[in-house]
């Protein structure tokens, strides 16, 4: 919405028809409210999974991008889906300058199926982007491509690492600390350890497991497509956010604002 | 005479220096900067310049080659680095060289800048783009440099396009005699954010002149109509693209289910077997042939063919001929063999989906009018479908092979006793029913995943089309095939995805019910096995 992301005036929230995208798009709905984007200037698109023929949809999203404002997508396709999406995208000539695509599901493993090229500078919001450049990364990638290339992992000279990947590294470490810490493997003994542990991720920041409601205090990067399929930070937190588990921009969660 | 030398070398210098770098360094000094405005400022002045020099830069800057580096503007292409504003090659890289990121604002930015200096290219088609670029975004900066171009332009296609971008731009113009022809210059357009300027101005508050506004007016009725005949144009173009797709996917069935009478839930996997041929074709392509990588798909035509036709052969000698007339074990072992072909295919290729692109002469598309665009990749499938059917239609009706199909299918025991091979017949239509599949697993790799279980998604599909097209019948499926497309893409429009499926599934029941030999039944005698 601001000129840096390029001013969009106009949302489509396309996504895969279950839970995750419903409870995404009711938030950002909800959120676009708040920052006085009206009802019009919304629209809201579900697909069956496994849904191959994105021909109409894109029709439809350019019809609703030609009535003069910026338009933007928010897209939380699911899986296998992406491909026909961003394939059709291309071939009907909508750019990333022109309507630009910002997926919270598209990462450095579902790109190496896909032809980067008509994708390029579309966006992603992650935790974590393999082009981060620090030690604690490159020690990451280093580690995992040298696993993968001792254990025969198909196509092992070109495996990359994501945002699921370094969850479960941090989350797994983090255990491991915690079962230290508490000197036992016991359940509840390692859940009451787990708290307020912190780790040295490979997105460059340390991070910490909120003391109430256990999820990672984590940053929030923005990457553009680039032609090889990896990404290009173009945005980023100045430090690791707090996660909300209840969105503060639905009615009703008020008295939950503080777990 | 030691400072006369110096002055004259410094002469020199600045001789050679302007004969390189009309470029003033200066310009340039605001990438080094860390605010976005700067440099989009920078790449503004660029595109004023407008010479090779800063044509050059913006080229490096799009292609991430542009850096920063010992406090200088360089072009660095990861081995030796350029001065930018000189193009001097410098002696060594600097250490702390940075590539400059772009985003898509910058993007915007430089394709705004590249299309204004293109817009005086010696070559029409280079001048037809930037002009189409420039169209959609008129602005008082751009405007005069549009109007520049108009005057000059020879060229039909480019004049007609810049005709128009001058119209948009003029559309705000204090004078009303400008307004009024750009509103009646407008009428031709067939693009909707045209719509959206001119709607504005029925308003009298805005609009002060009656004859302009029913200018706009009539302009507005002519897109209307226009943009109304491109989206049906679009909306049957998309559902026969789907059809042709359902089509490729059950023409394989219509051959091993429709006339052999195999329930073959393996045939999803050979569409599978296919598209992997056409991505290892790809891959050899990519590695030997360089040169020819868009031509691979041609390879890739008649390999996938017989490679899912091999593959047919060894399931019909190893398995299916057991099971002639047992369509209930045929199913569950097909299904056996199904599950060890994605296995056989994770195992090989991985878990993960492979990347097949499409050749350059299918990306893009041919834009038709205003926002409908037909996908190449798209023309050329359903292309592929018809001349899939045709080749089919021609061997059943034509050829020897195609007359024993047809009598093992309608009396198997007569046929042999008239001396028809009827073993060799069905393994021979069985493969041919599988290669089918796998040209169509070839098409499928265009347009969507190739992975180990891609052959799930179709399996449903192709029984839809040939059970409701009719059992053993190819213009069953093909009618079958287009209707479904086109209903789909109907309602799709009107309801949205997720309805559609449900309605089109609530009408296949309904229409089996009613009608559970399909929409062409076979007529005459038939030895039920």
């Amino acid at each position: 919405m601001s000129a840096e992301g390029g001013s969009a005036k106009r949302f489509v929230l396309l996504g895969t028809d279950y839970v995750y995208p419903r409870t995404t798009n009711k938030i950002l709905r909800a959120f676009l409210h708040s920052k006085g984007v009206k009802d019009e200037d919304i629209m809201e698109e579900y697909t069956p999974f496994g849904h191959s023929d994105y021909q109409t949809i894109i029709a439809n999203i350019k019809k609703f991008a030609s009535a003069g404002k910026k338009t933007a997508v928010v897209s939380t396709i699911n899986g296998d889906s992406n491909v026909p999406f961003y394939k059709e995208l291309g071939n009907a000539g909508l750019k990333a300058t022109d309507v630009p695509v910002v997926a919270f599901s598209v990462g450095e493993e579902e790109l190496r199926g896909v032809d980067t090229k008509p994708l390029l500078g579309h966006l992603a919001a992650w935790n974590y982007f393999m082009t981060i450049k620090n030690p604690v990364n490159a020690a990451f990638i280093k580690k995992y491509q040298d696993w993968a290339k001792k254990n025969n992992v198909p196509n092992a000279d070109t495996v990359v690492t994501n945002d699921p990947m370094e969850a479960t590294y941090v989350g797994i470490h983090m255990w491991a600390q915690a079962v230290e810490k508490a000197k036992s493997t016991d359940t509840d003994k390692v859940i009451a350890a787990m708290g307020g542990q912190t780790f040295k991720a490979p997105s460059g920041f340390t991070l910490t497991m909120d003391k109430t409601n256990h999820h990672l205090h984590k940053p929030v990067y923005i990457g553009e497509v680039k032609a090889d399929g990896q990404f290009n930070v173009v945005w980023k937190t100045k430090e690791p956010i707090r996660a909300q588990p209840w969105s503060p921009f639905i009615a009703g969660n008020e008295s939950k604002q503080g777990l | 005479m030691r400072s006369l030398i110096t002055s004259v070398l410094l002469g020199l210098c600045c001789l050679f220096g302007s004969a390189h770098a009309a470029l003033d360094p200066a310009v340039l000094q605001g990438f080094a900067s860390e605010d976005f405005g700067e440099r989009l400022a920078v790449i503004g002045q660029l595109g004023q310049i407008g010479d090779e020099d800063a044509r050059r830069v913006l080229e490096a800057l799009e292609n991430d080659s542009l850096a920063i580096g010992g406090g200088k503007v360089l072009i660095y292409d990861g081995e030796k680095a350029i001065d930018a504003a000189s193009g001097v090659a410098l002696e060594a890289v600097p250490e702390d060289i940075d590539t400059l990121t772009v985003n898509n604002r910058m993007r915007t930015a430089i394709e705004a800048a590249k299309a204004g200096m293109a817009l005086f290219s010696t070559d029409p088609t280079v001048r037809l783009t930037a002009a189409t670029r420039l169209r959609d975004g008129v602005d008082a900066t751009t405007l005069p440099l549009l109007e520049k171009a108009l005057a000059s332009e020879q060229d039909a296609a480019v004049h007609e396009v810049l005709t128009l971008a001058v119209s948009r731009g003029n559309l705000g113009s204090g004078e009303a005699a400008k307004r009024l022809s750009a509103a009646i210059a407008l009428a031709d357009s067939g693009d909707p954010s045209v719509l959206a300027l001119l709607e504005p101005r029925l308003d009298a508050s805005v609009e002060p002149d009656a004859a302009v506004r029913a200018a706009v007016a009539d302009a507005i009725r002519s897109i209307e109509r226009r943009l109304a005949v491109a989206g049906a144009i679009g909306t049957v173009f998309t559902g026969l693209s789907l059809g042709s797709i359902l089509l490729l996917a059950a023409l394989g069935l219509a051959i091993t289910y429709g006339v052999m009478g195999v329930i073959n839930m393996a045939h999803g996997e050979l569409l599978m077997v296919g598209a992997y041929a056409t991505y290892v074709i790809q891959g050899l392509f990519q590695k030997y042939l360089p040169g020819m990588v868009d031509g691979y798909l041609l390879a890739a035509i008649p390999v996938s063919f017989l490679v899912a036709a091999l593959v047919g052969v060894l399931m019909e000698r190893t398995v299916i001929r057991f099971l002639y007339g047992r369509p209930l074990e045929s199913l569950l072992a097909t299904w056996g063999l199904s599950l060890v072909l994605i296995q056989t295919a994770r195992t090989l290729f991985g878990p993960q989906n492979v990347q097949v692109d499409n050749p350059s002469w299918m990306s893009g598309g041919i834009a038709l009018l205003g926002d409908t665009v037909l996908p190449w990749n798209r023309v050329v499938i359903i292309g592929f479908a018809a001349f899939v059917l045709v080749l089919i239609w021609l061997m059943m009706q034509k050829t020897r092979l195609g007359m024993f199909v047809r009598a093992v299918t309608q009396n198997r025991s007569m046929a042999g006793c008239v001396g028809v091979p009827t073993a060799r017949v069905d393994t021979l239509a069985f493969a041919i029913g599988a290669g089918v599949a796998g040209l169509g697993g070839c098409a499928l790799s265009q347009i969507a995943n190739v992975g180990p279980a891609m052959g799930q998604g179709y399996i449903v599909d192709a029984f839809m089309v040939v059970v409701v097209g009719g059992v053993g019948q190819l213009a069953g499926a093909v009618w079958a095939a287009m209707g479904l497309g086109l209903i789909a893409k109907f309602l799709e429009g009107w309801t949205g995805a997720v309805v559609a499926k449900i309605v089109v599934l609530v009408f296949i029941i309904v229409f089996i019910q009613k009608r559970p030999q399909g929409l062409f039944a076979l007529k005459g005698r038939f030895v039920e096995s």
